[in-house]
């Protein structure tokens, strides 16, 4: 028998024998008494202890008597010990017991409690004991799942010997997910273990003192107020009804599937009644979150899915107005007007949020029916950068190491990514590193929520971390901090790039970052000294004209110090959307078919004219920004766009609307009619992920079951079967598919990576790429004997600024982000009331000196313009933003923030420069 | 007292400790002794010093007696809830005295003139019931006389100014 130690990973052999109450049983060192009772089936009362937090002990539910320990111990923790022996049955034990439930139950709603009818009775039925409604178990949400209400059956309490005392503290209503009943709350503290403990954000915690005391935020101000992250956690912790959801609805039915929000790819259950998603529950069995959600997860689902505008109806456009029609009216008009153009003048958008079967069959769509390399996703504005750059100094452009292996790091180097708001369950991992000892380096702008938990901040300037992270390798290099055969065995080209730091000495870096040398020195000792040592970075890295430049300096500095290829460490980009990984993986792209195979290699495209049954175009199509360019030159005449939403997302939102008025004809399929389907000559209704079977393939290169838990909405339908449609319609082969598990097979065989993907083997879990054979476990880490391309490429790199810059007309840099509580362009997260209560407008943030200079306040509303347009939003003066830089999301379509952002292109990736433009802020005055 | 200043009386305190959570209790006493109250803003910079969650501090700085949250009032308004006191009448004279001010014990009022407070013996038993107000012992009182001392202590205020 193993044990796994927690915090750091490491495995010990050790075994204890005990007694429990006469039988001899065997538990791992470690364990407490507690556990080890519970093991073997003995139960042993408890209300603070919580399997998923430290020991506590403040219950005193779960004493015991242990021969030759004094006293009463308290089971949950005390450690088991050889030769143990422990009695948790008797008289002087359950008395103590009674008397610790019988104080509880003094100040709780207990009436019912001891109540010899509460089995017969029923929330409406006349109380026997005149017990006021909100008193009642029968009344409340927890009834029947109570803890309290067990051990009290348990111990067979039937009466309370002590005066009964009330509480009239007024409920906490002010989240819109869940209410705070301090009422009902026994004090057991697992909420506030749970809000430090699991998401290290402490927005609740004990405060004042004896009969006052309860569970209270900073200021005892209502929980949206305080720091609190929604993520109901704690709702989850609560052993009785203090923590409730405010919708309590009972499933009938649960069905395992992902969630469709973020790149984590958390496991979910959702709760099913009556053909509606009533419920989400994190899945505790599965990784990348085991149970953790955050709150787009846990609370975010159910709003979208049964959202009152969702499109239940293909729509046509008639004179102007889009009107409703049948699906063979829309299929038979789309395939008609299709057929009309070359494979130069279509192109095709697929989605980061449809399933990787659908993907394949929208490439497939593109290639096969209409002729054309023309397809492209939205991966192209976060990631694009990061498949060149790891693609060449790796060989594959993926984050190298899993998830949980972050929490075994002793040292992280966040760069670049504002990990706690756009990949939460990634931040708890993270979080938990540094609890259990790592030293984090956050390198990034903005004063983000990580920098708490920082040992070291770098505020490097917005788009210098090419020079900063070339400063820290010169350190490294200058003080002999590399790992010299790992440099000689697995990696090449290193002279050359040694030299190219002879370029980065700290005073000029000091001078183009903004970051003291001393703090750079130090950044690099801490990095290069904890091993193992991983890299986690996000769309700061990417969106950038040189974002693949920045991609290239991590590879660098991961490679130099031996961090690539070993458990925790590594190089991750953490990636937005929930199946970037997949829509890039299965060729949605415009030079590669699925698994990176190049359209221009002939020997590739035979092997697909083959299994397709059909000649394919041979040079590469264009990319979502040059389609969106060819369209505005009326050379390219029609697009199919599914699941996407560039007005919203795209840089210059002026530019991308007109190129998409331009069109002859635009086909859009999406659950809503979101902006750029009000353009569209013929819109589609699509399902949602929870009206579908398929798969997605998370940030950590793991292809993860999304399963139907209910019938689509209205006429909707799934993506892929609407594709297939089209493609039949259109007498493209190939297209007669009846279920997505057919598709991955197909996919399987076409795609190395996926050739040892089946619906089948992804039933008990997901399998991490590259799984080329049937009998392959799946591949949890890259590059450990050799890297995917052979050798690590050191690259060369040099400093290039920024594509604006700031001047006289425009001396202010834009910076853009995700946050917490809304999602991409808010297509989903925007129908959802609860996370618009949270954050339901755009917030400009700008630092107090810059906002003192130009009259701002907080709240005061501001107009910011750029080169390209000008966006109204409310400003909030917030230390969080360095001086000279604003920051903003874009999320909302009332201030669509894209309308300012630049279109210079990395001229690798050619991904546009998102995060960083100039622009100029002025205040509006009231009333105008 | 303004953000700023608080952030400047802050930033020379915190100075002179370490970044260490067994810090918090000397820190907070520190602050409350210049500013006779612990202001939100200090204990947020002091959190973000500690690295220590908001709510932390601020458990804290509610379970012990010896921290207040708002700023005394003006005048500190003591009554006695020692035996003698208790015995002769006392929670009378604390009610009176709560009735007049509009606040409870160990409230302040909003205008920040009174600070009520309740003390365990003044060592005037032979008073009792005591009232003090700031450094004024009245003893033997009544009801009636807690209106006037009340009224005397305000109007002394107007006079003086
Ligand atoms: S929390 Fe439990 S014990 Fe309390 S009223 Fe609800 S069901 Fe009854
Ligand atoms: S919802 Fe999450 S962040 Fe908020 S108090 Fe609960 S655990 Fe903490
Ligand atoms: S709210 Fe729930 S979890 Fe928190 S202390 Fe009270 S009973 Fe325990
Ligand atoms: S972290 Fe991402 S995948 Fe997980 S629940 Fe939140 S949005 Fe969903
Ligand atoms: S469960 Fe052990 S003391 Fe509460
Ligand atoms: S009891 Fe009041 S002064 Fe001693």
């Amino acid at each position: 028998m193993t044990s796994k130690n927690e915090g750091n990973g490491e495995f010990t052999l050790d075994i204890v024998k005990l007694t429990i109450n006469g039988q001899e049983i065997t538990a791992d060192k470690g364990m407490t008494v507690l556990e080890a009772a519970q093991s073997t089936g003995i139960y042993i009362p408890k209300l603070c202890y919580d399997p998923d937090l430290k020991p506590y002990g403040a219950c005193r539910l779960c004493v015991v008597e242990i021969e030759n320990i004094r006293g009463l111990p308290t089971a949950c923790t005390t450690p088991v010990s050889d030769g143990m022996v422990v009695h948790t049955e008797t008289p002087v034990v359950s008395e103590v017991r009674r008397t610790a439930v019988q104080l509880l139950m003094t100040d709780h709603p207990c009436d019912c409690l001891i109540c010899h009818r509460r089995e017969q009775c029923q929330p409406f039925d006349i109380c026997l004991r005149s017990v006021a409604v909100t008193d009642r178990c029968v009344t409340c949400p927890k009834n029947g799942q109570c803890e309290l209400q067990e051990v009290i059956d348990y111990l067979g309490i039937t009466e309370l010997p002590f005066s009964r005392t009330t509480r009239s503290f007024p409920v906490d209503t002010s989240n819109p997910f869940f209410n705070l009943d301090r009422n009902k709350c026994i004090l057991c503290g697992r909420c506030v273990r749970t809000c430090n403990e699991i998401t290290g954000v402490g927005a609740i915690d004990f405060a004042f003192r004896g009969y006052s005391s309860r569970v209270s935020t900073f200021g005892d101000k209502p929980l949206v107020d305080s720091t609190c992250q929604s993520c109901g956690e704690c709702v989850v912790h609560c052993p009785v009804a203090a923590l409730m959801p405010k919708d309590t609805t009972q499933p009938v039915r649960e069905v395992a599937t992902t969630c469709p929000y973020c790149g984590v790819g958390c496991q979910i259950y959702l709760g099913t009644r009556d053909n509606r998603v009533v419920t989400v529950r994190g899945n505790k069995d599965k990784p990348p979150n085991n149970g953790h959600l955050c709150v787009k997860g846990r609370f975010g689902i159910t709003g979208f899915i049964h959202h009152p505008e969702r499109l239940t109806t293909p729509l046509i456009k008639k004179n102007g107005e889009l009107t409703q029609a049948t699906w063979d009216e829309a299929l038979g008009l789309i395939a008609g007007r299709l057929d009309k153009y070359d494979g130069d003048e279509v192109g095709v958008i697929a989605s980061a949020k449809c399933t990787n079967e659908e993907n394949y069959i929208i490439q497939k769509f593109a290639r096969v029916v209409l002729g054309t390399n023309n397809i492209d996703h939205s991966a192209r504005l976060c990631d694009s950068s990061t498949l060149a750059g790891l693609g060449q100094s790796f060989g594959s452009g993926a984050m190298t190491n899993p998830i949980n292996e972050i929490r075994n790091a002793r040292g992280i180097l966040a760069i670049g990514t504002n990990t706690t708001e756009a990949h939460p369950i990634i931040g708890l991992e993270v979080k938990r590193a540094v609890r259990s000892g790592a030293k984090l380096i956050v390198a990034n702008p903005r004063e983000i929520d990580l920098v708490r938990f920082a040992e070291i901040w770098l505020r490097q300037r917005p788009g210098t971390d090419v020079a900063l992270l070339m400063g820290m390798m010169r350190v490294i290099v200058d003080e002999g901090l590399l790992d010299p055969t790992f440099i000689s065995e697995r990696c090449e080209n290193f002279d050359a790039f040694k030299a190219s730091l002879n370029s980065f000495g700290l005073d000029r870096v000091e001078r183009i970052t903004g970051v003291p040398r001393d703090l750079i020195t130090d950044a690099a000792r801490v990095y290069a000294s904890s091993k193992p040592a991983t890299i986690l970075y996000g769309s700061g890295i990417t969106q950038h004209c040189h974002g693949t430049d920045n991609v290239i300096a991590t590879a660098n500095l991961a490679m130099l110090t031996g961090n690539v290829g070993k458990p925790s460490t590594g190089v991750n980009p953490l990636r937005g959307q929930n199946n970037a990984q997949g829509a890039c993986d299965l060729g949605a792209l415009p030079d590669v078919y699925p698994g990176a195979q190049s359209v221009t290699d002939p020997g590739t495209r035979q092997r697909f004219e083959a299994a397709w049954e059909c000649p394919l175009p041979s040079s590469p199509g264009l990319t979502l920004t040059e389609m969106l360019d060819s369209a505005s030159e009326e050379k390219l005449k029609a697009i199919y766009l599914v699941g996407e939403n560039p007005v919203m997302s795209n840089p210059d939102i002026k530019h991308t609307r007109k190129a998409l008025e331009r069109l002859e004809f635009l086909v859009v399929q999406d659950i809503f009619l979101t902006e750029t389907a009000r353009l569209a000559d013929v819109v589609l209704p699509g399902a949602t992920f929870a009206e579908k079977d398929g798969t997605s393939t998370n940030t950590e290169r793991r292809v993860q079951r999304v399963r139907k838990a209910i019938e689509p909405t209205g006429n909707s339908r799934p993506d892929w079967w609407i594709t297939c449609a089209l493609g039949q319609q259109m007498k493209g082969k190939g297209f007669d598919f009846e279920h997505p598990s057919q598709i991955m097979d197909e996919i399987a065989s076409l795609t190395p990576d996926y050739g040892g993907i089946s619906f089948e083997r992804l039933e008990n879990g997901g399998l991490q790429l590259p799984c080329p054979t049937p009998d392959h476990p799946g591949t949890p880490t890259l590059h450990t004997s050799a890297f995917t391309r052979g050798k690590g490429q050191f690259i060369p790199l040099d400093y290039k600024p920024p594509a604006e810059l700031p001047d006289d007309n425009y001396p202010l840099i834009l910076t853009t982000g995700r946050s917490l509580y809304h999602f991409n362009t808010g297509t989903l997260t925007g129908k959802v009331t609860g996370l618009n209560a949270l954050q339901d407008k755009e917030l400009v943030k700008i630092n107090p000196g810059d906002a003192r200079a130009l009259g701002i306040d907080d709240n005061d509303m501001v107009k910011v313009i750029s080169r390209r347009g000008e966006v109204m939003a409310r400003a909030e003066v917030s230390e969080t933003s360095p001086a000279g830089v604003i920051f903003m999301t874009f999320h909302l379509a009332e201030s669509p923030t894209n309308m300012l952002t630049s279109p210079a292109l990395d001229p690798v990736a050619r991904i546009p420069e998102l995060k960083l433009c100039a622009v100029r802020v002025e205040r509006v005055p009231p009333g105008v | 007292m303004v953000k700023a200043e608080i952030r400047q009386q802050l930033d020379e305190l915190l100075s002179s400790y370490n970044r260490d959570g067994s810090n918090l209790i000397p820190i907070l006493q520190e602050i409350q002794e210049r500013n006779g109250y612990l202001p939100e803003e200090a204990m947020r910079k002091v959190a973000q010093f500690l690295k220590l969650p908001e709510s932390a501090v601020y458990g804290v700085s509610t379970f012990y007696a010896q921290f207040k949250l708002v700023p005394s009032g003006r005048k500190i308004v003591r009554v006695c809830r020692g035996t003698a006191c208790y015995v002769r009448g006392g929670v009378r004279i604390l009610r009176e005295v709560e009735k007049h001010l509009g606040i409870r014990a160990e409230e302040t009022t909003t205008d920040l003139e009174y600070t009520l407070e309740t003390i365990a013996c003044f060592g005037s038993c032979a008073l009792a019931p005591v009232v003090v107000i700031d450094k004024t012992v009245h003893g033997r009182m009544t009801p009636a006389k807690v209106k006037q001392i009340l009224a005397d202590a305000r109007n002394g205020d107007e006079a003086k100014s």
